[in-house]
């Protein structure tokens, strides 16, 4: 009965109703092909860039790349190897100063400050370094460290890249302590375990994946920053000092300074310094996801 | 649960007393926690002050026409900020109109449009977009795609629109060479769309499904569902995840510096070069000393003060969602 009625008011006036829904449908076609495009448009360019490095840098990519130090103008051949050590150099530098700090006050965020005043306020301007220019925090630390220790140091270089990792840091573990259940801690308090020893023995514990994941992303974000080494950690052509005074060759500053050098050597070791760098921090994300996957599924 | 049996096994032991956290400890770890989250205060507080302390100088030799003169003139040690400040605005506007249409369709895709199985892999693709450092970004931006937009894109625009009253200007390039504000500006959608398109899908996964639900049930299209029930519900916490890109586009440096072309004059053309305070401060301060170091600080205070309303504005939008 009601689909009769349904059909004979279609086939009555099916000019108006068609064309409304022509026109809804239409929309809606038009914003599910607008979307899957945009989307595809991303995934287009991570592919282009990629493809990009693959093509420039692999020609580059010879044992010479990792045995040789940068070459000075002019001269022929070369590596980069100085600037791959001096990137790790600075790389664990960073992480290992940015770690207890960043795992202990998002520690004191997520267990003792929770909601209050000062917490919440430390929340606030966590949030705000984590997206904050990083030529600033290479600005900060060359008054902080490079003008009274009278030039440029790794040792500046490694300051600058835990201020970025910290913020990275401390959020992920804060978040990943609050998703600890409250009833885990309050057993370990029962059987009268103080404070720390609940923190660190059963909340640590329970979200170690999590935080280990953040570690690594911070890890990952530091390894590519150019901004905040160009007055920091600076860059040379030869292998650093050991007390890590003076420059230390870095790969993104010397990929910065090579690929828009003039020399086809230099730009040769650039592409093939940014195809090394690239592949290594999207290994690590990469990595840090599956982590973080595994324990989910847990 | 295996640490609980752990903490029995220790106290059925007999080695109770010498697991036993000592007060000393337990005090000791506390004021650690609180001292580190006291550093993150710390960092900016001296971010603030030494921008201050060094750009304080400057803000005293040129006073406010520091800000409104366009003249950078390092042999006559005269410094205006405003062909800095305009280029910033300018690139990270272009990158806003480019970049939100396309981070918000990808997360109605995510969130709407994509089948489970796929999900994961787009999310993680665009979200490794945020992975790639902006050096790459740079070298891709002026290396690839610059000649291409050059070939394409600039020159045929420019004899298109050459003689044409308005567009003529904005349009013109005077020389195509792909460099200039609007690469710098389309590069700068690129790199902020994974920040905006990940906080707009979790927003949109926020809102209940119950609504999303009951809109399909009276007949809605998903395009009327996304329009009419989504986009209402998520809105203030959108705007909040825009202003987040345009902070990471406002403080971007090694892209832009690679692609804008670091012309020091104030140009009315979008094709032309020109500069934004990161970049002038990437490309100067190594060489900078004295009064052009201080003018170069007084740009970064700008910077942050800019970025500091900017994130603080987005982070209380965003907020607002989470609280109801």
């Amino acid at each position: 009965m009601d689909t009769a009625v349904y059909d004979q008011a279609a086939t009555a006036a099916p000019a108006p109703w068609g064309r409304v829904r022509r026109s809804r449908h239409l929309a809606d076609r038009v914003l599910r092909i607008v979307c899957t495009l945009f989307t595809l448009l991303g995934a287009f360019v991570l592919g282009w860039i990629l493809l990009m490095l693959v093509v420039e840098g692999i020609g580059g990519l010879s044992p010479e790349v990792f045995t040789e130090t940068t070459p000075g103008p002019g001269t022929q051949g070369g590596g980069i190897a100085n600037a791959i050590v001096g990137s790790l150099i600075l790389t664990v530098l960073g992480i290992v100063i940015a770690t207890p700090i960043g795992v202990l006050a998002g520690t004191y965020l997520a267990e003792y400050g929770k909601d209050s005043p000062l917490a919440t306020i430390i929340r606030f301007v966590n949030d705000i370094l984590l997206a904050a220019p990083s030529i600033l925090i290479g600005l900060f630390v060359y008054i902080l460290m490079v003008q009274p220790m009278g030039g440029y140091s790794g040792w500046a270089g490694g300051v600058a890249l835990a201020i970025i990792a910290i913020p990275v840091i401390v959020r992920s573990t804060e978040d990943m302590l609050r998703l600890v259940p409250g009833s885990l801690r309050e057993a370990g308090a029962a059987l009268g375990a103080p404070m720390s020893k609940v923190i660190v023995k059963i909340s640590w514990k329970a979200a170690r994946a999590g935080m280990v994941t953040g570690v690594i992303l911070a890890t990952a974000r530091i390894a590519g920053e150019t901004a905040p080494l160009l007055f920091t950690a600076l860059n040379n052509t030869f292998w650093f000092s050991p007390n890590l005074m003076g420059g230390v060759s870095n790969l993104p500053v010397t990929i910065y300074q090579f690929a828009l050098a003039p020399y086809p050597n230099w730009r040769e070791l650039a592409w093939a310094g940014a195809l090394i760098i690239t592949l290594s921090i999207l290994a690590l994300s990469i990595v840090a996801r599956l982590l973080l996957k595994k324990d989910k599924v847990r | 649960m295996a640490v609980l049996s752990d903490e029995i096994i220790v106290s059925t032991n007999k080695q109770t007393v010498r697991h036993r956290t000592s007060p000393l400890f337990d005090q000791g770890f506390r004021s650690a926690s609180y001292g580190s989250a006291l550093i993150v205060l710390a960092v900016l507080a001296g971010i603030i002050g030494t921008m201050v302390y060094g750009g304080w100088p400057a803000f005293q030799e040129f006073g406010f026409g520091f800000i409104t003169s366009s003249i950078w003139n390092v042999g006559a040690d005269q410094y205006g900020a405003w062909v800095a400040i305009t280029g910033t605005l300018t690139s990270a506007l272009i990158a806003l109109v480019i970049g939100v249409p396309i981070s918000i369709g990808i997360a109605i895709f995510l969130t709407q449009l994509c089948p489970p199985w796929l999900r994961r892999p787009v999310s993680t693709t665009i979200e490794l977009l945020a992975a790639v450092p902006s050096i790459i970004y740079g070298m891709w931006g002026l290396f690839v795609f610059a000649p291409l937009f050059a070939n394409y894109v600039q020159i045929p625009l420019t004899t298109l629109v050459e003689g044409i009253p308005i567009l003529g200007t904005v349009l013109y390039a005077r020389v195509p060479s792909g460099v200039g504000m609007m690469t710098a500006g389309i590069i700068l959608a690129i790199m902020i769309i994974p920040f905006i398109a990940s906080i707009t899908r979790d927003i949109l996964d926020q809102i209940p499904t119950v609504l999303r639900e009951s809109a399909y049930g009276i007949g809605c299209t998903t395009w009327e569902v996304v329009r009419y029930v989504l986009l209402p519900q998520a809105g203030v916490s959108i705007i909040g995840a825009i202003m987040l890109g345009l902070g990471r586009a406002l403080g971007e440096t090694m892209a832009v510096t690679f692609v804008i072309g670091n012309a020091n004059r104030l140009s009315l053309s979008l094709f032309d070069p020109s500069s934004t305070i990161a970049s002038r401060i990437a490309n100067e301060f190594n060489e900078a000393a004295g009064m052009q170091m201080n003018a170069l600080l007084a740009l970064g205070c700008i910077l942050f003060v800019v970025t500091f309303i900017v994130l603080a504005l987005a982070r209380l939008l965003i907020a607002r969602m989470k609280t109801h």
